[in-house]
C-alpha cells in the first residue's frame, strides 16, 4: 500500500495540526479585532492595530513583561553555568560510589510537582529571612533562585547527554599538548558542546518566561511576572491586549526557534562531515 | 613479510649494558578492579628507537601507552622518562606527545590552529609559532591545506595533521596509538615509510601501539609482544620472527606450523623430537634446555619448508602428504598439505618461474626442511 497518496494519512496530519494550531491562530486573528469583547468579531472596524497601541500604553503589562524578561535572562544564564558544571562533573568524574543516585537526584526536579517545589522554596526563604535576614522579603531575587532550581536540572540533563557522546580523546589531546584542565574546558570542551549549552539556555529562558506556579510562591509585592498578570487579568475576563501580547510573544519565540534551528542544522551538518 | 627492522637505529643500544635507557618502565602494574590490564611490566626503550607494542586487542598495550602519556596512573611500579620519575606528573607537564587513534583533531579549529595549539600553550612568540607550523605542515605535505577544517580532509590528510600536531612541539618521545589503523592498505604502506623517514630526520623516539604485525615488522627497531598484560617477548623484528620464545609469539607473529612432540634425543648440539602430530621425527641442529622426554613444540615457518614430488634423502624432517588447497597470490603461492595424521601444514613457495611444473590439488608431495629451520619452544 502506498501511504504517500493516502487520504487517510493526509487527514490524520491535518487533524493533528489543526488541533495544535487553531487555538493559537484564532488568538492571533482576534488580536486584530476592533471589538472590546474578545469573542465577538467586529467586522466593521477590523482588522485594526488599536490594541497594539493600547498595549504600549499599558504600564502594568509592560512592567510585568520587563520583570519576566529580567528573571528569564538571569535565570537562563545562571542555570546554564550551574547546569553545565553539574553536567560536566557527572559525565567526567570516573565511576564513583553514588554516581547513579546523584544522577537521579539532578533529574528529580524535572518530575517534582511544581507546587511542592514552590512551597518548599517559600518555606526556605521565610526561614532564611528569620535566621540570617536574607533574602529581605520576596521579589525578583527569590523568584530567579526559584526558577533556577528547576531550570538547572534541564540544562544538566542536556549537557550531560551531550558529553556522553563527546570523544574524551579531544580533551586528552589538548592536555597532552600542554593545556591545563581548566583551559581545556574553556578552549576545547565548551566550544564543541556549545550547541547543547545554547539549547539549555533557550529552554531555561522559556521555562522561566511562562512559569506561573513557582513565581506565585516566590514573588513579592511589585514583582509580578507576565504570566501572573495575565492569569489575574483573565480571571476578570480576557482583554484584547492579552491577545496582542500573546501574538507578539509567539512571533518572537518562532523567529528565535527558526533561527537557532537553522544554525544548529548547519553545525550538525559540519559535525557529521567531521566524523 | 618483511623480516628485518625498518627503523633507523644503526647501533643496538639494548645490547649495551652501559647504555642509559630513555624510557624505563619499572615493574608497572595497572589494575582496573580485579582485572590487571598491565601486569608487572618492565621495559627499557632507548633514544632514537621505534619501539612497537604488539598484541591483540585487550592485551594491555594501549593502557601501557596511556601510562607513558600520563592519562592513566600505574597501580604500582614507576615510569622514568629521561631519568625523571614520572609518578604524579600530569600529561601537560610531560616531555611527551601522543598521536591518538581517533586523531582527536579539534573540529572547531582549522589545520593551522590545530597544529599551533601546542605551541600556544607554551607562550611561544606569534612569529615563531607561525614559522614552526608552516615548516611542520610542509614536512607532512599539507602546506596547501592550512585553512581547511578537519572535516574537509581525507583520512590520510587527517592522520598527517595529527602527526604534525604531535611533532611540532619537538617532543623527545612520541607515543602513537594505532597510527595507521584508519588508513587503507596502500596508503598505510606508503605512510609507514614516511613515518620512518620522518623519525629518522627528527631523531624522535617513537613508541607505537599496533595490533598489525606487518606494521610492527616494518616500523620497529624492536617489538614488544604483549599478551594478557605481560610482555611475553621483546626483541628486533627478526629475533621475534626467527627465534620466538613461546608458542604464543611464534603463532602471533607470522604464520607457523606447530608440531607437538616428545624429546627423544637431547644432546648439547642437537635434539631429536618424535612427533605424533607430524608422524615422524624432527631433527634440530642446536641444543635446547628442557628436561629429557619433555613435551615440546617445534615451530616451522611456511616459507622454510621445501616441497617436492621426489622423495628427499634422509628420514628426519621429512613427511609425505596430499595437497589439499592452493592459494595463488601472484608473488607466491600458499599450499595447504594434509598429512596422514590429519594435520594440515602450510607451505609457501615463491613463484620464481612463470611455467613451473605445477603442483596441483590432491597430488602427493614430500615436505622437508633444514635442521636449522625449526624453533623449539617449551611453552
Amino acid at each position: 500500500m502506498n501511504y504517500k497518496s493516502s487520504y487517510f494519512i493526509i487527514t490524520c496530519l491535518a487533524f493533528g495540526f489543526a488541533f495544535l494550531y487553531i487555538p493559537i491562530l484564532s488568538m492571533v486573528v482576534f488580536s486584530f479585532n476592533a471589538s472590546k469583547l474578545v469573542t465577538v468579531w467586529d467586522s466593521a472596524h477590523s482588522p485594526t492595530l488599536k490594541w497594539y497601541y493600547a498595549l504600549l500604553g499599558n504600564d502594568e503589562i509592560l512592567d510585568a513583561a520587563w520583570i519576566s524578561l529580567k528573571v528569564a535572562v538571569i535565570n537562563a544564564s545562571g542555570s546554564v553555568i550551574l547546569g553545565t558544571l553539574a553536567g560536566f562533573g557527572l559525565a567526567r568524574f570516573s565511576q564513583f560510589r553514588g554516581r547513579f543516585t546523584l544522577n537521579a537526584m539532578t533529574t528529580a526536579p524535572l518530575v517534582m510537582p511544581e507546587v511542592i517545589t514552590g512551597l518548599s522554596l517559600l518555606l526556605l526563604f521565610v526561614a532564611l529571612e528569620q535566621l540570617i535576614g536574607w533574602p529581605a522579603g520576596r521579589g525578583i531575587t527569590t523568584m530567579t533562585i526559584g526558577h533556577m532550581t528547576f531550570s538547572m536540572a534541564y540544562v544538566t540533563v542536556i549537557v550531560n547527554s551531550r558529553l556522553a557522546t563527546f570523544d574524551t580523546a579531544l580533551e586528552e589531546a589538548a592536555m597532552d599538548l600542554g593545556a591545563r584542565p581548566l583551559k581545556v574546558f574553556f578552549v576545547i570542551t565548551m566550544p564543541i558542546i556549545f550547541p547543547a549549552i545554547l539549547s539549555g539556555w533557550l529552554l531555561a529562558f522559556t521555562l522561566s518566561w511562562d512559569d506561573l506556579v513557582i513565581s506565585s510562591f516566590t514573588s513579592g509585592p511589585g514583582s509580578s511576572t507576565l504570566p501572573m498578570v495575565v492569569f489575574s487579568k483573565v480571571r476578570l475576563g480576557v482583554s484584547p491586549e492579552i491577545n496582542v501580547l500573546a501574538t507578539i510573544t509567539i512571533t518572537v519565540v518562532t523567529l528565535m526557534i527558526v533561527g537557532v534551528s537553522l544554525w544548529m542544522a548547519r553545525r550538525a551538518k559540519l559535525d557529521k562531515a567531521a566524523d | 613479510m618483511t623480516t628485518s627492522g625498518g627503523a633507523a637505529v644503526k647501533s643496538a643500544p639494548w645490547k649495551d649494558p652501559s647504555a642509559r635507557p630513555y624510557v624505563q618502565v619499572d615493574r608497572v602494574t595497572k589494575a582496573f578492579g580485579d582485572f590487571k590490564a598491565v601486569d608487572d611490566v618492565s621495559l627499557k626503550i632507548y633514544k632514537g628507537e621505534i619501539f612497537c607494542l604488539l598484541g591483540a586487542s585487550g592485551c594491555g598495550k594501549t593502557t601501557l601507552l596511556r601510562m607513558l602519556g600520563g592519562f592513566e596512573t600505574p597501580t604500582s611500579g614507576k615510569i622514568f622518562i629521561d631519568g625523571e620519575d614520572m609518578t604524579g606528573v600530569p600529561p601537560y607537564e610531560r616531555p611527551v606527545n601522543m598521536m591518538f587513534q581517533s586523531y582527536a583533531l579539534f573540529p572547531h579549529m582549522n589545520v593551522e590552529e590545530n597544529v599551533a595549539f601546542g605551541l600556544k600553550q607554551d607562550r611561544i612568540p606569534k612569529a615563531e609559532i607561525k614559522e614552526r607550523v608552516a615548516t611542520m605542515l610542509d614536512l607532512v605535505k599539507l602546506g596547501d591545506f592550512a585553512k581547511r577544517k578537519p572535516h574537509q580532509l581525507s583520512g590520510g590528510q587527517r592522520q598527517r595533521v595529527a602527526l604534525a600536531r604531535s611533532l611540532v612541539k619537538r617532543p623527545k618521545l612520541l607515543l602513537l596509538d594505532e597510527p595507521l589503523g584508519a588508513l587503507d592498505k596502500k596508503l598505510r604502506e606508503h605512510t609507514q615509510f614516511e613515518l620512518i623517514s620522518l623519525q629518522d630526520k627528527l631523531g624522535v623516539t617513537f613508541v607505537v601501539v599496533t595490533h598489525d604485525q606487518e606494521e610492527a615488522m616494518t616500523l620497529a627497531s624492536r617489538i614488544g609482544v604483549m599478551n594478557h598484560g605481560e610482555i611475553v617477548q621483546a626483541g628486533t623484528p627478526s629475533e621475534i620472527y626467527e627465534f620466538p620464545s613461546s608458542k604464543f609469539v611464534a603463532d602471533f607473529v607470522g604464520s607457523v606450523n606447530m608440531f607437538e612432540g616428545k624429546l627423544i634425543e637431547d644432546e648439547p648440539e642437537h635434539v631429536r623430537i618424535a612427533s605424533d602430530d607430524m608422524g615422524g621425527t624432527i631433527y634440530v641442529s642446536h641444543g635446547i634446555s628442557a628436561p629429557p622426554e619433555a613435551i615440546v613444540w617445534a615451530a616451522v615457518r611456511p616459507e622454510k619448508i621445501f616441497m617436492s614430488t621426489a622423495q628427499p634423502a634422509g628420514t628426519d624432517n621429512v613427511v609425505r602428504g596430499a595437497v589439499q588447497d592452493i592459494a595463488y597470490l601472484g608473488d607466491l603461492s600458499i599450499y595447504l598439505v594434509k598429512l596422514p595424521t590429519g594435520k594440515v601444514v602450510r607451505v609457501t613457495q615463491p613463484n620464481t618461474s612463470r611455467h613451473a611444473e605445477a603442483i596441483t590439488w590432491d597430488q602427493q608431495v614430500y615436505l622437508s626442511w633444514d635442521a636449522t629451520s625449526p624453533v623449539v619452544v617449551t611453552r
